[in-house]
């Protein structure tokens, strides 16, 4: 990485100057002015204004609802994105190229579609809905079903970021921890998990940003009711600009709000990672 | 070798740039000469029940247009919620007419500047072609006895409805309810508020627009009763005549969803008169007759009563004039901390 940056010989696309121009427009255009424009609108707002709106119970309550299944989704993401990878970098069987194409569906298929089937397979009439009332759960309309929309927007992320990983961890330092005596935990535990510590902590944090955010996908599921505690935060953006009055500084300063918590969780997270990564390649 | 590369950058870069802006150019000049060649485009910005009702109705008119004079007619529909559908033209969706589920909608364009007051009365009827009202389907047998806005408020009735918070068309639902507790308990506020209340607490899911409702209670099979408008019903009744009934309440609203002429757009566009003939061959006898087999109440009293047998028309039907009109529902009833913040979570 460093060498390419630096020994200019080596330098594939070129044009440092040009590509550099290209970066910068394009995170302006598409990133820092729209972002910019939000904090501007919510600005609008005098400050007690802003309080008493981002405090009101039902947003308050919203902003739970989202960061608590999101937590969750990004939790459960965690661990089955870590199996999954494991099986797919550590196997081989049949079919292998297709369920690894396979993860990649929840970024290329409408989030709404991926909403509106997992609300009809999970309601109480629905093939898997059915399965869980027997036993009980209710999944659609409830935070249940939140988390399993999330779960699904986010698996991605988690396995995509820890697959490179551990293809370049070599299979011998497993081996050399077995030989030296090791049991099977101490060698995951020791050897394998520090390893994928820091690109887990990457997945966790964009699994949980993005359900967060999400809207498509949880809208139909959800149900929305303000009783149940079922609407998320995007839900209430969206049901400012789709009301009879439309309240464009509301929905900007609750946007604004979201956009803080997300920027302080990726924060942290990228933290703890450059923590974790300095120890692992002391 | 690396001269080469920096050549081919380029001229990518280049050719980027061309397609890039013959899109823009080609983007914003496609409608200006519409009406010069044979083929005149409109958009009909919409809300979300009525796309059955115009796929039909742009059918009749491009026929009709076609005879009057030779051009054909392409009408490009757009459906959503009626309100992020009003957001879109303020926003610069280019309709040429909009027809939205209430006029509250429309008036919010009006005060962006894009369209001239008075509009509401530059068709017959407050600018209503059609209109519909505020009925109940439940399932086939109506196991939970639901005649009347009165057994909703019963314990274990489910109920699904959209949010009028987010949904335009979900605030006739409301002011019909509210209209019956109006009645029932002779204007007393607590009690009527008390009754909602109860009514909304039976609410099991709350979709963000009307279409969302009807396919949460039909296709997942979710509450007892769908408050829906009367032609979301009867289509649902259409499509599943086994499986639901409608059940029409004492008191009702009329549902007035308006239409008009985005003034600007069509200014721009050359499409003024092409737009307000669009509207208006709306109130001709062939369009009612649409309207009507697409459960919709015709404006022309002659024609509503050929469709005697679909709606019920003894139903006690308040109007939107009998809450002081949009901006003052809206500002009692669905702005934050009104009334059905007040009633709605406690």
């Amino acid at each position: 990485m460093k060498k390419a940056g630096k020994g200019k010989g080596k330098v594939v696309i070129p044009g440092f100057g040009m590509t550099m121009g290209i970066t910068v427009s394009m995170l302006s255009l598409l990133i820092l002015i729209p972002l910019a424009s939000v904090m501007a609108y919510s600005f609008k707002m005098s400050l007690p204004e802003f309080a008493e709106l981002v405090t009101r119970p039902n947003i308050v309550q919203a902003f739970i609802t989202s960061i608590l299944c999101a937590f969750i989704a990004a939790v459960i993401n965690s661990v089955f994105g870590v199996i999954i990878a494991w099986v797919l970098v550590r196997y081989e069987f049949f079919g292998k190229r297709l369920i690894d194409g396979m993860i990649e569906l929840p970024f290329a298929l409408p989030t709404a579609v991926a909403g509106i089937t997992l609300t009809k397979m999970y309601s109480d009439n629905g093939f898997l809905g059915k399965a869980f009332e027997r036993i009980g759960i209710e999944v659609a309309y409830t935070k249940i079903g939140i988390v399993i929309a999330m779960v699904f927007i986010g698996i991605p992320f988690v396995v995509r970021a820890i697959q490179p990983v551990l293809e370049k961890l070599p299979r011998s330092c497993e081996e050399a921890g077995l030989m030296l005596g090791a049991s099977r935990s101490v060698v995951f535990r020791k050897i394998i998990f520090p390893e994928i510590m820091p690109p887990l902590l990457t997945g966790f944090g964009l699994a949980l940003a993005r359900g967060i955010g999400e809207y498509g996908s949880v809208i139909y599921i959800s149900g929305n009711s303000e009783k149940n505690k079922t609407q998320v935060v995007s839900y209430i953006i969206m049901q400012k600009l789709n009301s009879g009055n439309v309240d464009y500084e509301g929905a900007a300063a609750i946007a604004l709000i979201l956009l803080i918590i997300s920027f302080v969780m990726l924060f942290v997270i990228n933290v703890i990672q450059h923590v974790a990564s300095k120890r692992t390649s002391a | 070798m690396k001269k080469r590369n920096y050549f081919v950058s380029k001229t990518v870069a280049v050719a980027l740039a061309a397609v890039l802006s013959v899109g823009v150019i080609t983007g914003c000049g496609g409608k200006e000469n519409a009406e010069d060649s044979n083929k005149v485009t409109i958009t009909n910005v919409s809300y979300d029940p009525t796309r059955e009702l115009y796929e039909a109705y742009n059918e009749l008119f491009a026929k009709h247009y076609k005879e009057e004079t030779g051009k054909d007619i392409e009408i490009v529909q757009s459906h959503g919620g009626s309100g992020s559908q009003a957001r879109s033209v303020i926003e610069g969706n280019d309709a040429d007419v909009v027809t939205l589920a209430l006029a509250h909608d429309i008036t919010s364009i009006e005060d962006a500047g894009m369209i001239d007051a008075g509009w509401i009365d530059e068709f017959e009827g407050n600018s209503s072609p059609y209109t519909s009202t505020i009925v109940f389907l439940v399932r086939k047998g109506n196991e939970k006895g639901i005649n009347d806005w009165d057994d909703l408020i019963k314990e274990g009735v489910e109920i699904i409805t959209p949010d009028p918070k987010s949904s335009g068309g979900a605030c006739w639902n409301f002011l019909a309810a509210w209209d019956y507790a109006k009645n029932k308990y002779n204007g007393d506020e607590e009690q009527m508020k008390d009754f909602v209340a109860k009514l909304y607490n039976n609410v099991i899911v709350m979709d963000s627009g009307a279409r969302g409702a009807t396919t949460t209670f039909v296709e997942n099979g979710q509450g007892d009763v769908l408050i829906a408008w009367e032609n979301e019903a009867l289509l649902a009744l259409e499509q599943y005549p086994d499986e639901y009934e409608i059940v029409t309440p004492s008191i009702s609203i009329l549902a007035e969803p308006s239409v008009a002429i985005v003034d600007e757009n069509a200014e721009k566009n050359n499409t003024v008169d092409v737009a307000k003939e669009y509207l208006e061959y709306l109130y001709t006898d062939d369009a009612q007759r649409i309207i009507g087999e697409n459960y919709y109440r015709p404006s022309n009293e002659t024609i509503l009563n050929e469709f005697a047998d679909t709606f019920d028309l003894s139903v006690n039907l308040c109007t939107i004039d009998d809450f002081g009109g949009w901006d003052k529902a809206y500002e009692d009833f669905f702005a934050d901390g009104a009334i059905f913040d007040e009633i709605y979570a406690k």
